[in-house]
Order: structure tokens, then C-alpha cells, then sequence
């Protein structure tokens, strides 16, 4: 009795699904969160190209930044869906790991996108941003910059362990010419010109706080490395209310629409700006070429990181303002 | 031994602060100096205001899950009609201040109508909260903001040390949260209302009309923490009070406010807020990793909850 009234229920569904595989193979992406306009843009990316390739892209993410459980949800979501590849921007790149092996196992192709997973090669490939590289330019620039100035250097970084912000952190520190460590470590290198380091979790009121509290043992700094824009503008704030905005030279990793203006309107020196579109586009298009012809990708593809600054420095490859507005992501 | 237990959890949350502070003055030069206080203090602003609602909740024996997400409402509500809304600077706080206060109300309403247990209705109230203000905000924060909405992150010179038009703000309304729970007819049926609210009603409070003014209260005092927030970083977040509705629980525990209601001091979940503030300031001072801060504020917070239960115990 029951089973045959659920009968037409089931047909529904089956002719639903029938739908879905009509409009094209399914691809998966899965951000950190929804909300931060560099996975918006990376959306907007994977959307667009899938629709040109005739795919249909379902969009997951965590609720904020670190929500594993969320992605975890997402991506068995996905699989369940019918998805044939995922290209997933993680969290945490350790515990997500099973998750990613269990959708391999079941044949779905996984590229992690923009943060990579740990070991790399939980997933078949990573497309993303050579944050060591990141570090370097704007480390060169702030060096040619202070000239043969002594640097008496401010660290504003994420949190600890973080890959991303350890690549950073030490790639900023290589570039100035500074005792560093190569981009396999995760730990955070201070040398003495690193007069004061603390985490501001990437939020503007957090790296405000850290950078207050840094003047005050060290009012004598002269170059604050930013983990990202938001917190090179908390810094800015900080040595504006201490009126050292002039004369402090900031610089920040991202390439935001708004970072790019902080460096227009001279808040920020300079940032190295990456490319969320691109490396959804390539994903996607990765993807298709696996579900068309089984063709795997695999390793690391750079997406690419260019120096953004208003002043140009002498021996420095530089965009400016105007061509990284171009560029950027985020709201113009 | 029991009366022991008592005074150390009154006095243990002031003792705890001269000690850091000790310590820290010690280890770093600067940390006395009248700058690095007054720094302290408008870093813990936020949190302080906060923590001033959480309190009068807390005292009822309740908890509110929501503040950080309700700021985060009102502060870009504040933000949004001030600059793309074309409301005056005066009203568009007022406009904020208003959501958040009715999102208390709200929070009081269904605690007290329907009879939901607080963790649960503001649990759910943090989620609306936190969806409204990226619907509102699309997610993107507000910049360009008028000079009032960020006034109460300026500072004036008080002698040689600046002090926050802000931190001041928050001192009156601790003062007026003090007066209120010891001098008035209002504050002693909170009290009594959270030690034994059975016992309360019997005797004629209304403890359901004392539970409503106290989320509405609380509202208010989360417009207020928005205008704070939206003061010193100078932006409308929608991403702001994510961490902040557990770091006003931590304030309160280490202020020596009984998470069992109806025992407490308001003026000791400043002193919470400030040990916290203390700790993160001084150890960046020192250059200790921030990972010891956190290490310290959750040593420090199961020792605030154990005495509280001797205490108890010893009652």
C-alpha cells in the first residue's frame, strides 16, 4: 500500500533526475564561506565557464572560515547529486581529507582550488596562487622602497599553522633579503629586523588591535607586512591614530577591489593581487576535459600573482592602481 | 573554608588583573604608560558593552548566543542608512540601535510566551541574525561613513593620556547598569527572579515581565557595542561578532557572575573583559605567540567556573 503510493513519487524524482543529467554533467564547487567576495568571484568564475562548456555547477561552502563539517556536508551533497568532479577551495586542509578520499574513491574527480590540501596529493590536482611568490614581490618592493633604511619590521599574519600564511609570511621575508625559511615550513621565520609579530586572523579589527599594541613596544617600525588587505587596513588605522600613516610603508597580499584602492588613496603601498577568476575558469575547464575524455589533471598549476603599487620602485615589476582595478575582484 | 571560597570568587576576578598587570609591568616597559592603558580599554570597548547585556541575562540564569550577530545587524543597519540610505548620521544610529533592541525584545518574547529555553531561541535569533545582515549588506562592508558614526573612537587628551569618547561610554553604562541592579525595586527582582525564579513569582514579581525588560535591555546594549565597533575599525562588517557573543560569556565567567543566575557583580564582567584585554595586549608586548593568550583566557576560565561551584557548594 505504502510503496505504491510512494510509486509516483519516485517516478517524479527519477524523471527529475532525467532532467539534470539533460543539462549537462554535473560540476561541484565548494568554497570557505558564501559571503567573502573572493569566493564570490570565484563563483562568478565557475559559473560562467560552465555554462559556456553546457555543465551545471552546484555551489556548496562551509558557513565561515574553518567550518570543515560544512564542507564535509557539501561535498557528500555533490557526490550524491551526481556530480563528476568537485573543485573544492578547503578549509582545513588536514580533516577534510577523508571526506575528498571517499568522493575519489567513487570516482568523482576532486582539484582543490586557491588552498591546497595536506598532503597535496589528496586531491588529483591544485590550481592556486603561489603565496610564497606573493611574499616575495611585495618583500623586493618594500625593500627597494626603504632604500638602505634599517627595517624595523611588523608582521600582521593569520593564525598559526596556517600553509597559506606561513608561505606568506616567510616568501615576504625572502624577498627583503632576510634570514627566511623555504615554502615546505610552516612555521613563521623572525629574523631581528621582525621587531614585533602577532595574528590577526585576517580581520580588520583583529590586526588593528595587533598593530596598536605593536607601536607600543616598537614605535620605531617602518614596514608592516599585511596577511591580507582588511588587515593592511586595520594596520593603517592603527598608525594613523598614532599619525605614523605617512611614513610607514605597508604592504598586503589579495588583490581585492578595495585593496587595490587603499593603494590608490596611498593607505597600502603595494599588494600582490591573485586571480579567483582564473582559477575557477581553469578548474571547470579541467574538469570538463576529465568528464569528456577521462583525462586527469595533476600537480600544481600556478593561476598567477602581480605586484599592484602606485609608486613604482627602481629593479621591481609593477601594475598600477588603474591596471589592477582592472583586475580586481570584488566590487569595483 | 566556605566563606573562603566566597570572597575568593568576588575578589579572585579583581586579584587575577593586578596580578597579570603586575606581571606584564614587569616583563615590558610600555605596559604602564597611560597610552597603553587607554589602548587596552578601547580594545575591550566592544566586548565591555557587550558583556553588559550578557550580564543582566546571565543573571536571570539565561545565556544569549546572539549578541555578536545582532551588533553585526545594527552596526551595518547604522552604516547602510547613514551613507546609501541618506538618513541622518543622528537617525541611522537611532535606526540601529532600534533593530537591535528589537531583536532583544523578540529574543524576551518567545523565551517568555512560548517558553523556549534562552540557549535555544538565541541560537536561532544568531542564525537570523547573522543571514540578515548579509541580505542587508550583501556581504560587502560599508566604507565612507560620516564623521558621527565614528566619533566614539576618537580620543580626547585627559592630561597626557587619550582617552576614548567611547570608553567613557562604556564606563557611564556600567555605572547606570550598576545603579540600576543595586538601587532599584527593578534590579532586585532580576536578582531574585535568577536565584530562585519559583520562589519569585510566588512572592508577586512578575518574572516574566523582569525577563522581557532584560533581553530588550540587552538589545539595547548590543546597538550600543555596534556603534563602538563601527567607531573603531570605521567600516560597517557584515562579518563582525562572530567571535564576540563566547568572548562576552568568557568576560562575565571571569567577572565572577554565576552562569547558575542571581549571583554576580556587574562591574566585575569589566573586570573579565579586561583581563582578557590585558593578557592579548601584554603578550604581544612581550612577543609571545597569540596562541598562549588563548591558552591562558581558557585556563583562566575553567578556574573562574570551579570556584564559582565551591562556592556554590559551600552555600
Amino acid at each position: 500500500m505504502h510503496a505504491l503510493r510512494l510509486l509516483p513519487a519516485a517516478l517524479l524524482l527519477a524523471t527529475a533526475c532525467g532532467t539534470t543529467s539533460d543539462s549537462g554533467p554535473i560540476i561541484g564547487l565548494i568554497t570557505k564561506t558564501e559571503t567573502n567576495p573572493f569566493f564570490v568571484k570565484m563563483k562568478e568564475g565557475a559559473d560562467a565557464t560552465a555554462k559556456a562548456k553546457g555543465a551545471t555547477l552546484l555551489a556548496g561552502a562551509g558557513r565561515n572560515d574553518g567550518d570543515n563539517a560544512g564542507q564535509v556536508t557539501a561535498l557528500e551533497n555533490q557526490v550524491a547529486a551526481g556530480a563528476k568532479a568537485v573543485l573544492i577551495s578547503v578549509s582545513d586542509a588536514k580533516a577534510i581529507v577523508p571526506a575528498i578520499r571517499k568522493a575519489r574513491e567513487a570516482g568523482v574527480l576532486v582539484i582543490a582550488l586557491d588552498s591546497p590540501t595536506d598532503p597535496l596529493d589528496a586531491t588529483d590536482a591544485f590550481f592556486g596562487t603561489d603565496n610564497y611568490k606573493a611574499g616575495e614581490l611585495i618583500g623586493a618592493y618594500a625593500k627597494a622602497r626603504l632604500g638602505g633604511a634599517p627595517a624595523k619590521i611588523v608582521t600582521i599574519d593569520l593564525i598559526p599553522g596556517n600553509p597559506t600564511g606561513a608561505q606568506r609570511h616567510n616568501g615576504f621575508l625572502q624577498g627583503f633579503g632576510l634570514a627566511s625559511f623555504d615554502r615546505s615550513h610552516n612555521d613563521l621565520a623572525q629574523p631581528p629586523e621582525v621587531v614585533c609579530m602577532g595574528d590577526g586572523v585576517g580581520d580588520q579589527a583583529k590586526a588593528q588591535t595587533v598593530m596598536e599594541n605593536c607601536l607600543q613596544q616598537h614605535p620605531e617600525v617602518n614596514v608592516v607586512y599585511t596577511i591580507n588587505e582588511p588587515s593592511g587596513a586595520g594596520a593603517w588605522n592603527a598608525l594613523k591614530k598614532a599619525g605614523r600613516e605617512k611614513d610607514v610603508l605597508i604592504v598586503s597580499v589579495d588583490g581585492g577591489c578595495r585593496g587595490v584602492q587603499d593603494v590608490a588613496e596611498g593607505k597600502l603601498a603595494a599588494t600582490a593581487q591573485q586571480y579567483p577568476l582564473h582559477m575557477a575558469e581553469l578548474g571547470v575547464e579541467a574538469a570538463m576535459t576529465f568528464i569528456t575524455s577521462g583525462k586527469k589533471p595533476s600537480g600544481y598549476t600556478d593561476t598567477g600573482v602581480a605586484l599592484v603599487a602606485a609608486t613604482a620602485a627602481a629593479g621591481v615589476t609593477s601594475l598600477s592602481p588603474a591596471e589592477g582595478a582592472q583586475r580586481c575582484w570584488g566590487t569595483k | 573554608m566556605s566563606r573562603r571560597a566566597r570572597q575568593l570568587a568576588t575578589l579572585g576576578p579583581v586579584l587575577a588583573l593586578i596580578a597579570a598587570s603586575t606581571f606584564f609591568a614587569l616583563q615590558s616597559p610600555r605596559f604602564l604608560t597611560g597610552e597603553n592603558l587607554s589602548l587596552i580599554l578601547q580594545q575591550v570597548m566592544v566586548v565591555g558593552v557587550l558583556a553588559i547585556g550578557q550580564t543582566l541575562v546571565i543573571l536571570t540564569a539565561g545565556i544569549d548566543l546572539s549578541c555578536g550577530m545582532v551588533m553585526a545587524l545594527g552596526g551595518v543597519v547604522m552604516a547602510l542608512l547613514a551613507t546609501r540610505g541618506g538618513l541622518s548620521p543622528a537617525l541611522a544610529i537611532g535606526a540601529g540601535v532600534g533593530v537591535t533592541t528589537v531583536a532583544g525584545f523578540l529574543n524576551g518574547l518567545l523565551i517568555t510566551r512560548i517558553k523556549l529555553p534562552p540557549f535555544i531561541v538565541t541560537l536561532g535569533t544568531m542564525n537570523i541574525a547573522f543571514a540578515l545582515t548579509q541580505l542587508v549588506s550583501h556581504s560587502q562592508s560599508v566604507t565612507d561613513l560620516p564623521p558621527l558614526l565614528t566619533l566614539l573612537g576618537d580620543t580626547v587628551s585627559v592630561g597626557r593620556t587619550p582617552v576614548a569618547y567611547g570608553v567613557m561610554a562604556m564606563l557611564v553604562l556600567y555605572g547606570l547598569a550598576w545603579w540600576l541592579l543595586r538601587e532599584t525595586a527593578g534590579g532586585r527582582h532580576l536578582y531574585a527572579t535568577g536565584n530562585a525564579p519559583e520562589a519569585a513569582r510566588l512572592s508577586g514579581i512578575a518574572t516574566a515581565r523582569v525577563l522581557l525588560a532584560v533581553y530588550t535591555l540587552a538589545g539595547a546594549c548590543y546597538g550600543v557595542a555596534a556603534l563602538l565597533g563601527v567607531a573603531r575599525t570605521g567600516v560597517g562588517d557584515p562579518q563582525a561578532g562572530q567571535t564576540e557573543n563566547l568572548d562576552t560569556v568568557t568576560a562575565v565567567v571571569l567577572g565572577g557572575t554565576s552562569l547558575f543566575g542571581g549571583r554576580g557583580v556587574i562591574l566585575g564582567s569589566l573586570v573579565g573583559a579586561l583581563i582578557v584585554g590585558v593578557f592579548r595586549n601584554g603578550l604581544t608586548l612581550m612577543g609571545v605567540s597569540s596562541v598562549y593568550q588563548i591558552l591562558v583566557t581558557g585556563v583562566l576560565v575553567i578556574l573562574a567556573v570551579s570556584l564559582d561551584q565551591s562556592a556554590r557548594r559551600a552555600r
